[in-house]
C-alpha cells in the first residue's frame, strides 16, 4: 500500500515540477522581433572570469566596458539606444561558459554576446552562437580560431591574432637576440599554441631549445621553468595569462634563473602582474621581476598620459569605474566598447542581428579609434587588429617603441611598418567613417 | 479517491507497475517539452541528467547506507567515455551512452570493492579523494583528454522526420529524459526487488544481515556498481547536452551539491531525487534572476546565489528534516484520513 501511494506521489511530483517549469516558460517568452532591442535600449551579454585563475586583472575588463557604455548612454546612447551589458561569471571554466552563454541567449534574450573572454572558454560556445545566428562581437582573446568569416560568420575577434603577435615578437627575437637559445612557456590551448606558431614562423628552429606548456588552474610551474632553464634558454618567451607570468617569474627567481623575458601583451600589464607578484611573495617582490621585459601593444600604453585617448579613458574611468585601478585591462575594456559602439552606429537605427554583422564586414577595416593599427575585417576575415608595436617594461610601465608593424597570420607573409597616425577621439560619442 | 483509483488500475505485478509509472512520466515529460521554450527545454535536459545521477546516489546512500562524495568523478568517467567515443571514434549516441554505463560500472566495481571495506568518515574520505583526484587525470594527459580545455563533441542532430526547424534544445531534452526514465525504471525495480531489500537489511544492521546469509561486502559493492552506472549515464548525458567534457564541469562542488540535493529532496526516495534535480536546476536560475532584479553590485550578486542556496538548505533541514519528499508525504497523510471519512 505504501508502495502504491509512492507511485501516485511520483506522478504528482512530476506534474508539480511540470507546472513550475511551464510557469517560467510563459514568462520569459518574448514577442519582439529582434531579441534584446527596444526603441531606447540594446542589451548585450558577456561571460567573464570574475573569479578563478584568470580573474586577476581580467575581471576589470567588462566593468570598464560597462563604464564606457555609461559614458555614451549619458550622451543619449547610440542611434538613440542606451547600451546595456549583462556580465556573467564563468570563472574561466569552459563548462560554466556553456551554461551562462545559453542563459544569456535563451533566458536574458540578449541581442548578442560582446567581449566573451578567453580562448579555452569561448571556443566552446562559438559553434552554438553561430548556429543560433547570435552576433558574437569582439571576443576578448587573440585566438586565430575566431578569424574565419566563412565558417563562423557571426564571430569577430578584436585584439591581434596571437599568431600575428607571435610573428612580430619572433622577428624582434631573430633580429635582436640572434643566435641566443630561446625557451617558450605557453598555455596549453589555442592561445599558447597560436603564439608558439607565430614564434616558430620567425625564429629559426635550431634556436628554440625548449617549449613547455601549462594547464590553467594549477599553481606549480616549477617543472616547466626548470626544464627551460635546464635546456639553457637565454630568452624566455611567455604566452601566459597574468597569473602565470607572475608564477613563472617567481619560480625563475627562486631557481636563480635570469633570462631575457619576452611576454605576450595579454600577460604583462605591469599593474596586474606587479600586484600578483607582491601578493604571491607577501610583499617581497614586485614589478622589478618583469623590469626590462620585451612585449608589444596595439593600443597606446595606459601610462602614456599625453595620449588623448588615454586622457578620455581616464576621464570616463574616474567618473564611472573609479573603484578599479586604471591599467591596461581597463583601457582594453573601454577601447573594445568604443569599437562596439562604432559598429552599432554603422549598423543604423533599424537594427537586426545581420545588420551589425554586415556593418563590420563591410566597414570594419575602415574604423579608426584608440588602436595604433587598422582592423583586418572583411566578409571572410574576422580577425581584429592587424599588428602591434614593440614595447618594453621600463620603470614599471610599458613604453612602446619603433612604430606600429602589421602583417597577416599566414606563414611567410612579410611584416611591414604602418605609418598613418592615430586620430584624436571625438569630443563626444563615437566617430565613424 | 485518487489513491483508491490508482490502486484499482495499477497492475499487481511490480515490473508492469513500474513500466506504467515510467510511461505516464514519459508522457508528461513529452507534453512538457513541447510546451516549453528553448531555455526551459535546456533546463529540463539538465534536470534529467541530474536526476539520473541523484537516483543512483539516493539508492546508495539512502538504502544501502554508504556515503559517496565521489559521484562527480563517476559522472566524469561517463562524460569522457562519451566524448572520446563520439568525438574521436565517431560512435553513434546510444552505443556511446551504453559504453559510458559499462565503463563507469567497471570503475564502480573497483571503487565499490574498496568502499565496502570502509565505514563512515573513512568512506567519505576515500570517495572525496576520488572526486578530487580523478578529474586531475585530464590535465595529466592533455593529448588524449584535452587538459583543462576539455573535449568537444558536435551537438546531436534531431532526426530529419522531426522537421528542419525542430529545436536542438528540445531534442537534447528528449534524449536526457529518455535516459532519466530508463534510470527511473531500473532503479524503481531494483529498490522493490530482493536486492533492494538486501540493501536495506545491510544498512539497518550489518550483523543481522550477515546472520540472514547476506554477504555484506558483496551487497554493498552491488549497490555501488548500480549507483556508478547511473552516474556514468548521467555524465554521458551531460556531455551530450553541454557538448563538452572538461574537468571544470566535475569540480568537487558537483559531488557535494549532488549529496545536498538528495538530502534536500528526501534520502532514499526516487521521488526525492526528482525534487533534488529540480532544485539543482531551478534554484540557481531563480536566485540569479532575484539578484539581478535588485541591481546589486557585482561582488554581492556573485555570491548571493550561493548564500541563498545555503539559506534554503538550512531552512529545509529545519522544516523537513527528512527532505522535501518527507514534507510532501506528511501533508498527504494529514489529508488522507479526512478524505476517507468524507467518502464513506
Amino acid at each position: 500500500m505504501r508502495q502504491k501511494s509512492h507511485k501516485v506521489l511520483a506522478v504528482g511530483a512530476i506534474c508539480a515540477l511540470a507546472a513550475v517549469v511551464a510557469g517560467c516558460g510563459s514568462s520569459s517568452s518574448s514577442s519582439s522581433s529582434v531579441p534584446g532591442v527596444t526603441s531606447t535600449s540594446i542589451t548585450f551579454g558577456t561571460h567573464q572570469p570574475l573569479t578563478g585563475p584568470a580573474a586577476p586583472g581580467y575581471s576589470e575588463i567588462a566593468p570598464a566596458s560597462q563604464a564606457f557604455f555609461d559614458y555614451l548612454n549619458a550622451q543619449g546612447g547610440i542611434n538613440g539606444r542606451k547600451i546595456n551589458l549583462i556580465i556573467k561569471n564563468d570563472e574561466y571554466n569552459p563548462a560554466k561558459t556553456v551554461t551562462v552563454t545559453h542563459e544569456l541567449v535563451l533566458n536574458d534574450n540578449v541581442f548578442g554576446i560582446f567581449e566573451g573572454l578567453g580562448t579555452p572558454t569561448h571556443t566552446k560556445v562559438v559553434g552554438y552562437l553561430n548556429s543560433s545566428k547570435v552576433p558574437d562581437m569582439f571576443v576578448a582573446s587573440g585566438c586565430p580560431c575566431w578569424d574565419n568569416g566563412t565558417a563562423q560568420p557571426y564571430t569577430f575577434g578584436w585584439q591581434p591574432n596571437y599568431t600575428i603577435e607571435g610573428k612580430i615578437l619572433g622577428q624582434y627575437i631573430k633580429e635582436h637576440f640572434a643566435g641566443k637559445k630561446v625557451g617558450v612557456f605557453y598555455q596549453d590551448d589555442d592561445f599558447g599554441m597560436g603564439g608558439l606558431a607565430g614564434i616558430k614562423d620567425e625564429v629559426p628552429a635550431s634556436q628554440i631549445v625548449s617549449t613547455q606548456a601549462y594547464q590553467p588552474g594549477g599553481t606549480n610551474v616549477a617543472p616547466q621553468i626548470s626544464a627551460i632553464k635546464a635546456a639553457g634558454a637565454e630568452v624566455l618567451v611567455d604566452f601566459t595569462v597574468p597569473i602565470y607570468t607572475a608564477l613563472g617569474q617567481l619560480t625563475s627567481f627562486t631557481l636563480g634563473y635570469k633570462p631575457q623575458l619576452v611576454v605576450s601583451n595579454v600577460g604583462i600589464d605591469p599593474i596586474t602582474v606587479g600586484g600578483l607578484l607582491k601578493t604571491f611573495s607577501k610583499g617581497k617582490a614586485g614589478t622589478e621581476l618583469i623590469e626590462g621585459a620585451i612585449t608589444d601593444g596595439y593600443l597606446p600604453s595606459s601610462s602614456d598620459s599625453s595620449n588623448p585617448w588615454i586622457a578620455l579613458f581616464r576621464k570616463v574611468h574616474s567618473q564611472y569605474d573609479s573603484s578599479a585601478p586604471f591599467d591596461g585591462n581597463v583601457e582594453y575594456g573601454m577601447a573594445n566598447a568604443y569599437t562596439l559602439a562604432q559598429s552599432l552606429e554603422l549598423a543604423g537605427k533599424n537594427l537586426t542581428r545581420e545588420d551589425l554583422v554586415n556593418a563590420v564586414n563591410s566597414m570594419g577595416s575602415k574604423l579608426t579609434g584608440p588602436g595604433l593599427v587598422p582592423f583586418r575585417y572583411s566578409t571572410t576575415v574576422h580577425g581584429g587588429y592587424s599588428g602591434v608595436e614593440m614595447g618594453q617594461v621600463r620603470n614599471g610601465q610599458i613604453v612602446l617603441f619603433g612604430g606600429p608593424l602589421v602583417t597577416e597570420p599566414t606563414a611567410g607573409t612579410p611584416i611591414t611598418p604602418y605609418t598613418i597616425a592615430q586620430p584624436a577621439p571625438p569630443a563626444s560619442g563615437v566617430s565613424v567613417p | 479517491m485518487n489513491s483508491a483509483l490508482a490502486r484499482m488500475r495499477l497492475p499487481g505485478n511490480s515490473l508492469a507497475r513500474s513500466l506504467l509509472v515510467v510511461l505516464a512520466a514519459g508522457l508528461i515529460l513529452f507534453l512538457l517539452s513541447e510546451e516549453l521554450g528553448a531555455f526551459n527545454d535546456l533546463q529540463l535536459a539538465n534536470g534529467a541528467y541530474y536526476f539520473a545521477a541523484l537516483a543512483g546516489l539516493t539508492v546508495l546512500t539512502g538504502l544501502s547506507g554508504q556515503i559517496s562524495l565521489g559521484h562527480g568523478a563517476l559522472m566524469a568517467v561517463g562524460a569522457y567515455t562519451v566524448a572520446l567515443l563520439i568525438g574521436d571514434e565517431h560512435w553513434a549516441l546510444v552505443p556511446a551512452l551504453l559504453a559510458a554505463v559499462l565503463v563507469t560500472s567497471l570503475v564502480g566495481i573497483a571503487v565499490g570493492a574498496a568502499a565496502s571495506r570502509l565505514r563512515g568518515p573513512y568512506l567519505a574520505g576515500a570517495t572525496l579523494a576520488f572526486a578530487i583526484g580523478l578529474p586531475a587525470l585530464a590535465e595529466q594527459y592533455p593529448d588524449t583528454l584535452g587538459g583543462a580545455n576539455g573535449l568537444v563533441i558536435n551537438p546531436p542532430t534531431p532526426p530529419s522526420w522531426l522537421g528542419a526547424n525542430f529545436p536542438l534544445e528540445r531534442w537534447e531534452a528528449w534524449i536526457a529524459c529518455i535516459g532519466a526514465l530508463v534510470v527511473l525504471f531500473v532503479m524503481n525495480n531494483l529498490v522493490h526487488s530482493g536486492t533492494g531489500r538486501a540493501f536495506r537489511a545491510v544498512r539497518d544492521d550489518e550483523i543481522a544481515a550477515s546472520l540472514c546469509g547476506l554477504h555484506v561486502g558483496r551487497v554493498q559493492t552491488v549497490a555501488f556498481i548500480a549507483s556508478a552506472a547511473c552516474a556514468g549515464l548521467a555524465g554521458g548525458l551531460l556531455t551530450v547536452v553541454l557538448q563538452l567534457a572538461a574537468p571544470g564541469a566535475f569540480e568537487l562542488a558537483l559531488s557535494l551539491s549532488l549529496l545536498t540535493a538528495i538530502v534536500l529532496g528526501g534520502l532514499g526516495s526516487l521521488v526525492g531525487a526528482v525534487w533534488g534535480a529540480a532544485l539543482l536546476v531551478l534554484l540557481p536560475t531563480w536566485t540569479n534572476d532575484l539578484t539581478r532584479s535588485f541591481s546589486l553590485s557585482t561582488n554581492v550578486s556573485n555570491n548571493l546565489p550561493l548564500a541563498i542556496y545555503g539559506f534554503v538548505l538550512i531552512a529545509a533541514m529545519l522544516l523537513w528534516p527528512g527532505g522535501i519528499q518527507a514534507g510532501v508525504r506528511a501533508v498527504f497523510s494529514r489529508l488522507r484520513p479526512s478524505r476517507v471519512t468524507g467518502g464513506t
